[in-house]
């Protein structure tokens, strides 16, 4: 007896938990893979899984085995030229073992350095971002909010004909129908009764006025039955939806750069890849994350990606005039109320001297009583300006929303972008 | 010939098509008697294949992360196209699971239902070994059991207890079977019914074992002769265990000192399913080369009757040659005997040696030539496992086809020597060493409990008999140190040459006195 059964339409990824069991087991190895690739990976290339390999030794299962060495025995196929008691040199090493087909879990992998296998993007950037948090990712409380989102709540008596709810407003009507026709239906039963009652007697003892009567209200009576709509505009439900506050799910990120003269496409590089970095955490963080590129020497402009990153100026270099036209684009176009706003700024700390407290002023006055956070990058080998100093200041002041680092080649970006979101226990 | 009516033609297939098939090889299969569980044919995809691959063949597997490593080399393999899945997937169960693929096209699937459904079936419902240490009727049930019961644990004790425990186990899950006393079989309700009972009592027995203060050991019955060491003869209590164990895992099991409940249960478990697969490990070679004899065998008999066309029984024909190629050691194809190969010309043969046998084979094998085939063949595969079928039934002629020859390697000695080859006077020997290669009292090192210290350190000491003077890998030590981790207390391994001991591994380790 015989049944076949059709698994195809039935879950796959039976093994999902088990992977992730080994994903977790091994973290450490596949945190350094990672490391290495965001590293090494150009940054247009972020976005896919990543090829991890393991050493084999780390990750065998033991058991106990038979080791090189002792005599052993081994039988094979295909002998040509070979006659008993031939002495024969041994092959390169120990030689090939006795492994005729033992395959199977126990000594898999066995004779392989490395154990390979594939990350998804999405593990891959678990492992990317795993233990980092967005500073002050709280989203915006609920007071000062316009965000709304629509939800059902209950059925309402009035509504569009688009929202009516079909079920509860027939069985109203239902119930309407039998309260209504409940008292006339007993009155015509009756009057029924009475009419038949009254026809049976003799016809001596028959009352014609009360007939006629008794006719013309079970007339009457029945009119009013049929006079019950089968629906009334009492009956009908409407899905009920109001608007509920919802705390926002949008943020912006404000990406400043320096492209004075100093800034050669080697720093430019170095910070691209830090916002790439920004970027791919703010978007696993929030449903909705809008960029904005600034750029700036003596005078800032807002402008595209492409031109962001690619297109050189020269010319001296004015920080507050970036900062002047952050604030000048979230007064116009992103309300705090609404919006998450993040603001990472790189620069090689180059600035004229008496800007330095300009943008001192700015920061403390005007931006970070509205921003979430803003993250400063400086890459430069030399030694630190004024700017850095000044900046330092406001770092004081806002420990937990401003934080700066130091930035001297592409090996950096990784550890420092770590450094400035590590998850702070204390905080949380 | 009658004339060809194919059920059906083409390389697609419908449910329709293979029920008729199924019905056609059923009816042939029963004609040459063979006897199988009911088959539960299930088609799955690739992606479950690879699922179904990395439970090592558990239809329902608990979670480990073996499990997601096996299951990861399996993908990136078949990814990159250096491997491509098995066709099918058999399991020994009642009803007899088997897997066939989507894939596979109206060929596959009836060469697979002929050798799996059919030929697998019926190697699992007759084999000795099957029927004494597995049970088909109770294991879908115990491996939903032991799922449960693990998910369980690790809700109770956490992910990372359970994981390190089975870790252990799994270190000496080789070790886990009583080779020659019979088990009882495993069910699935009775061990549910019957897990709180035995908690207690495990407990109990264990707590008897190792409860502080011993009773003088035979004090007063009998003459004790006095140790200087120990005058008083506290130590004196005989040796524990009193014969030795080579079933670890049973004794960690009974007598672990410090193991809870629960972490007992999931020693058990992992024994119960080692011993499931016992019979696998040993049949390799007798079990494909049934299914392939009985494949290879049905399939021409459809051939013959009409019921398929010429077309498919030419793709027959070439993936079944190259599933029974045996690539000469020189080659760089070879991987080991292949056991397709071997067992497939070893049951063909046999049944040659009954229907026209040489001379030669009335010499070699006088009590089967001119009986029965296919009765002589149901009892080759009824009362055999790889190691003595090699020794009943390989034939000079299966040597010869082969060409097999036999080295010996020795390290004492710098050259290798061709011991044995395909001629008159090789046959027997290499019969013998073919057939030790499929032993596993040669294949696995012998390991066996010597001593626990019931009375003082309460150290376990095991004992590696060396054969052949083989000596055990470097994973000696994570091993023992997963035995440390079950047993609590130090744990020594000697390796027992003769009478004599030659080396010695400890873990905690301390120094390895190793003496080579």
């Amino acid at each position: 007896m015989s049944y076949f059964i059709d698994r195809r339409a039935n879950a796959r990824h039976k093994s999902a938990v088990n992977r992730q069991r080994f994903l977790d087991r091994y973290r450490g190895h596949i945190k350094r893979s990672v490391e290495d690739a965001v590293n090494r990976r150009s940054i247009t290339d972020m976005e896919r899984g990543e090829k991890v390999s393991i050493p084999a030794r780390d990750i065998s299962e033991p058991v106990f085995q038979h080791g090189p060495g002792g005599k052993r025995s081994i039988v094979a196929p295909g002998n040509r030229e070979f006659a008993e008691g031939d002495r024969l040199k041994r092959p390169g090493g120990s030689g090939r073992g006795d492994g005729s087909g033992e395959g199977g879990a126990s000594n898999q992998g066995e004779g392989m350095d490395e154990f390979a296998f594939s990350l998804t993007r999405e593990e891959f950037l678990d492992f990317v971002f795993e233990g980092l948090e967005l500073p002050h990712l709280e989203r915006k409380p609920l007071v000062d909010l316009d965000e709304t989102r629509p939800v059902r709540a209950g059925l309402t008596r009035d509504g569009v004909p688009a929202r009516i709810n079909i079920v509860r407003s027939m069985r109203e009507a239902h119930a309407r129908r039998i309260a209504m026709r409940g008292p006339i239906r007993r009155a015509l039963r009756e009057a029924e009764q009475a009419l038949e009652a009254e026809e049976h007697k003799d016809p001596a003892l028959r009352n014609p006025v009360r007939i006629q009567e008794l006719k013309a209200e079970i007339a009457r009576l029945e009119k009013r039955l049929e006079a019950v709509p089968f629906i009334d505009t009492h009956d009908l439900r409407y899905n009920n939806v109001i608007q509920q506050p919802q705390p926002s799910s949008k943020a912006v990120m404000f990406c400043v750069m320096d492209v004075s003269g100093s800034m050669t496409q080697a720093h430019k590089d170095i910070a691209k890849r830090f916002f790439l970095l920004l970027y791919l955490f703010l978007e696993r963080n929030y449903e909705r994350v809008e960029l904005v590129f600034v750029r700036h020497h003596t005078a800032a402009r807002e402008v595209d990606e492409e031109e962001f990153f690619y297109s050189r100026e020269t010319g001296g270099t004015i920080v507050s005039s970036a900062l002047t036209l952050v604030d000048e684009i979230i007064e116009a176009r992103y309300p705090p109320g609404q919006w998450n706003l993040y603001v990472a700024q790189a620069s090689d700390g180059d600035n004229w001297d008496d800007d330095s407290l300009t943008c001192r002023d700015l920061l403390v006055g005007s931006l970070m009583p509205r921003l979430q956070y803003f993250a400063y990058v400086e890459i430069t080998p030399h030694a630190h300006q004024a700017l850095w100093e000044e900046y330092e200041r406001v770092a004081t002041e806002y420990a937990d929303r401003f934080a700066m680092r130091q930035i001297v080649e592409a090996g950096d970006i990784y550890p420092v972008f770590r450094e400035l979101f590590q998850r702070r226990a204390t905080h949380a | 010939m009658a004339e060809r009516k194919p059920i059906a033609t083409g390389s697609d297939w419908n449910f329709e098509v293979l029920a008729e098939f199924e019905a056609e090889i059923a009816r042939l299969a029963d004609e040459y008697r063979l006897d199988t569980y009911p088959n539960q044919i299930e088609i799955i995809t690739s992606e479950q294949m690879m699922d179904a691959y990395a439970s090592v063949g558990m239809p329902v597997g608990y979670h480990h992360w073996s499990f997601g490593k096996q299951f990861l080399a399996v993908e990136q393999a078949y990814r990159r196209g250096q491997m491509g899945l098995a066709y099918e997937l058999v399991i020994n169960s009642n009803p007899c699971i088997a897997y066939l693929m989507e894939e596979n096209t109206l060929m596959m699937q009836v060469l697979v239902m002929a050798h799996a459904c059919y030929g697998h079936n019926s190697f699992f419902k007759g084999n000795y070994l099957f029927q004494t240490w597995t049970d088909a009727d109770s294991i879908v049930d115990y491996l939903l059991f032991a799922r449960r019961y693990i998910a369980e644990c690790e809700e109770r004790h956490g992910v990372t207890a359970v994981e390190q425990l089975l870790d252990a186990c799994h270190a000496l899950q080789n070790h886990g079977v009583d080779r020659y006393k019979r088990p009882s079989p495993i069910s699935a309700e009775e061990e549910a019914r019957r897990q709180k009972e035995r908690e207690h009592y495990l407990q109990a027995q264990v707590n008897m074992l190792w409860r502080t203060i011993p009773e003088p050991a035979a004090a007063g019955s009998t003459l004790v002769e006095i140790d200087e060491e120990d005058p008083l003869g506290l130590h004196a209590g005989g040796r524990y265990p009193p014969e030795p164990q080579e079933n670890l895992l049973y004794f960690i099991e009974k007598n672990a000192p410090l193991l809870a409940p629960w972490q007992r249960e999931v020693v058990r478990i992992v024994r119960k399913l080692a011993q499931y697969f016992y019979p696998q490990r040993q049949t390799q070679v007798m079990n494909e080369g049934w299914a392939t004899f009985w494949h290879y065998t049905l399939m021409n008999r459809l051939y013959d009757d009409g019921a398929v066309d010429e077309g498919l029984i030419l793709e027959f024909l070439q993936s079944h040659t190259s599933v029974v190629q045996q690539p000469p050691f020189d080659s760089p194809a070879y991987n080991g005997i292949n056991p397709y190969a071997l067992g497939f010309a070893m049951f063909s043969d046999i049944r040659r040696i009954c229907e026209s046998p040489t001379e030669e084979d009335r010499q070699w094998f006088p009590d089967i030539v001119d009986s029965d085939w296919r009765e002589t063949l149901q009892f080759a595969m009824h009362n055999f496992k790889d190691e003595s079928f090699v020794q009943q039934f390989l034939s000079p002629k299966v040597i010869r086809d082969l060409k097999l020859f036999q080295i010996l390697d020795d390290d004492q000695d710098d050259m290798l020597e061709v011991a044995a080859i395909h001629d008159e006077r090789g046959y027997q020997r290499i019969r013998q060493a073919l057939a030790d290669h499929y032993a596993l009292s040669v294949r696995e090192p012998n390991i066996q409990v010597q001593a626990a210290d019931i009375r003082g350190d309460r150290s376990l000491t095991l004992r590696h008999i060396q054969d052949e003077r083989r000596p055990l890998a470097d994973s000696v030590y994570p091993v023992l140190r997963h035995l440390h981790q079950l047993w609590g207390f130090p744990v020594r391994l000697e390796s027992v040459r003769g009478d004599e001991v030659i080396g010695e591994y400890r873990w905690p380790a301390g120094a390895s006195d190793e003496a080579e």
